[in-house]
């Protein structure tokens, strides 16, 4: 046995996992790497205020049922809630979506990542998952809880009960604020090298669609042309999974079918942008 | 025991990138050790790699490692696979042993031995000192050696090294090409090494691929094609050049300027007796006016392979 301990290159004995798990490994390492930022965890926390704020409104109504009279807790509370959590939302995907494969091909990441045993796919689930995980803390999570906060304080399921669909409601309408955006913000960040201008183009799709849908409704005088805006698809469909009142005339099917249209073209622009390498034409 | 299959076999394999054909019809088998992958610019070494990495799909033919089609296990392919890119080519916003750790988690590994191997390895590559710093702020020759960290860190079986030296200082480049022939050499890891530095891949490689216009235009061991019978000699004269060289030529003799006015000339054949091609070549400079101002043996390099392969004059 040599007296000198070999530090140069050993071979590897250990084990190896069987491949289709790295989608979880980047994932994981995305989640760690944004929680490492304060301006995010002061996003983070900033997006839960309202969950607290619509606390206290269920306390005191709780508390003092005569405040309800001001302050209704009802499935419109819920909604409400949902849509300002939206807004939140849009900041944390500019945040967190914007760099996730747009700083990879700054960096040219890519072919180190696709030359590791792992599908395009899983590349594109982990870095989906990141910002899905984020949304979902900030959408999905406060509203859950919030009618969990509801059950707590008022001491019985009857809200629930009375309420049957407002579970469902509550999931659907969120989780449509985390998948749709998520896909979106992802296809954009595919197509750049540059986080701030990925954030650019989100920011100017979201206003724009707005704007357009501003001057088409004064120009029609209806609000049927709501499908072109992507908020309006969005008050659409909630207003519906909400059973409320609608505040634009364009049918639901036409708003989701956007809606699905739009992660349709995401997915596709990832196909097609996430590869190893670029090809010239 | 079963024989290991060549790391590399290529069968009939074309590849058209845009509207430009990259490789046209390649067909060779790559022996295990250290195999060197030369041509110019545009040759198609970068491709070939790519194209055995499954990141472009080819036209036609069948690529296999280790007996594995690229088209159909890729992944396990990949799994035994090390790539240094030629291009700097890291995942953002991580320090070194994070980096490489990473990577050898994607391949595989568990966490705590991908993090152990980090270590190692670019204790290895020579960046031990420097491996908790952010890779961003990493000079061109550290970055190529983190490159080739990464590409370590899972132990493959085949490495396939894109321009290794790239941007090295001489001390960084002597140092990578010593790397990579202990791996080629003394771990038993298959090498691939594509560049366009005849020195690197003379030093570090035992058989050459050149490639020229996506076609191979030699391949086999360096020294075999080094060695044909014949001899080479550096000529420098004074006079018209292009006399002697039409002269030379004329009479089936091979030569290639060097630098400013040397030429190596190279003579087939065996001689009859000692000194017989250096009295040649003095009485064709005789016959084309010219004085021989420097006669001197020399012998053949990976260089004169090169171009007598890529058809150089």
């Amino acid at each position: 046995m040599s007296p000198v301990h070999d530090q140069s290159y050993r071979r590897y004995q250990g084990s190896r996992a069987p491949v289709g798990r790295a989608w979880g490994i980047i994932l994981r390492t995305g989640l760690r790497s944004l929680l490492s930022r304060k301006v995010f965890i002061a996003l983070l926390i900033v997006a839960w205020i309202p969950f607290i704020v619509r606390t206290v409104q269920i306390y005191v109504v709780t508390a003092y049922p005569q405040a309800g009279q001001a302050l209704p807790v009802n499935a419109l509370l819920f909604q409400r809630f949902i849509e300002l959590q939206g807004l939140f939302a849009f900041f944390i995907t500019i945040y967190a979506g914007a760099g996730l494969i747009a700083a990879d091909r700054r960096a040219r990441a890519l072919q180190v990542y696709l030359s590791k045993p792992l599908l395009r796919m899983e590349y594109i689930a982990g870095k989906l998952g990141v910002l899905m995980v984020y949304l979902s803390a900030v959408t999905i999570l406060p509203s859950v809880l919030l009618i969990v906060m509801q059950i707590v304080l008022s001491g019985s399921f009857s809200f629930v009960i009375d309420n049957a669909a407002i579970v469902p409601a509550v999931i659907l309408a969120s989780a449509m604020r985390v998948i749709v955006p998520a896909f979106t913000m992802l296809a954009l960040s595919s197509l750049s090298t540059s986080a701030r201008y990925v954030a650019v183009m989100y920011t100017g799709v979201i206003f724009f669609s707005e704007a357009v849908y501003g001057v088409l409704r004064l120009a029609t005088g209806s609000t049927r042309v709501a499908w072109v805006s992507v908020t309006g698809n969005f008050d659409v469909v909630t207003d519906a999974i909400f059973q409320q009142t609608a505040r634009y005339d364009t049918p639901v099917l036409v708003s989701m079918l956007v809606l699905l249209a739009l992660v349709a073209v995401s997915m596709s622009v990832l196909d097609r942008q996430v590869r190893g390498v670029e090809v010239v034409s | 025991m079963p024989e290991t299959p060549p790391p590399v076999v290529l069968d009939r394999v074309s590849v058209v990138l845009g509207r430009q054909r990259a490789l046209s019809d390649v067909s060779a088998v790559f022996p295990r050790g250290a195999v060197g992958l030369l041509g110019p610019n545009g040759a198609g070494k970068s491709t070939m790699l790519k194209t055995l990495l499954g990141f472009i799909a080819p036209e036609q033919g069948r690529l296999q490692v280790y007996g594995l089609d690229v088209a159909t296990h890729p992944l396990e392919i990949r799994a035994r696979l090390g790539y240094m890119p030629e291009s700097d080519a890291l995942v953002p916003g991580m320090n070194a042993v994070t980096l490489v750790a990473y990577c050898g988690e994607l391949c595989g590994l568990p966490r705590t031995d991908a993090m152990q191997r980090a270590h190692e390895v670019l204790y290895y590559v020579g960046l031990g000192e420097a491996r908790y710093r952010n890779v961003e702020t990493y000079s061109s020759g550290m970055k190529q050696r983190i490159k080739l960290a990464q590409a370590l860190v899972h132990d493959p079986d085949l490495l396939f090294l894109d321009e290794p030296t790239n941007g090295m200082d001489p001390r960084g480049r002597d140092e990578m090409l010593e790397l990579i022939r202990d791996l080629a050499h003394n771990k038993g890891i298959d090498v691939i090494v594509s560049s366009h530095l005849l020195p690197d891949v003379e030093y570090t490689c035992d058989v050459v691929v050149v490639l020229d216009k996506g076609a191979i235009a030699a391949l086999g061991p360096i020294d075999t094609l080094k060695g044909p019978a014949g001899r080479v000699f550096e000529v420098r004269v004074k006079g018209s050049l292009a006399a002697f060289v039409d002269r030379l030529h004329a009479e089936g003799l091979e030569c290639r300027e060097t630098e400013e006015d040397v030429m190596r000339v190279f003579v087939p054949g065996t001689p009859r007796v000692p000194g017989e091609d250096q009295r040649r070549l003095c009485e064709l400079a005789r016959q084309t006016d010219v004085q021989v101002r420097h006669l001197r043996p020399s012998l053949p390099t990976l260089e004169d392979v090169f171009a007598r392969a890529i058809g150089e004059p």
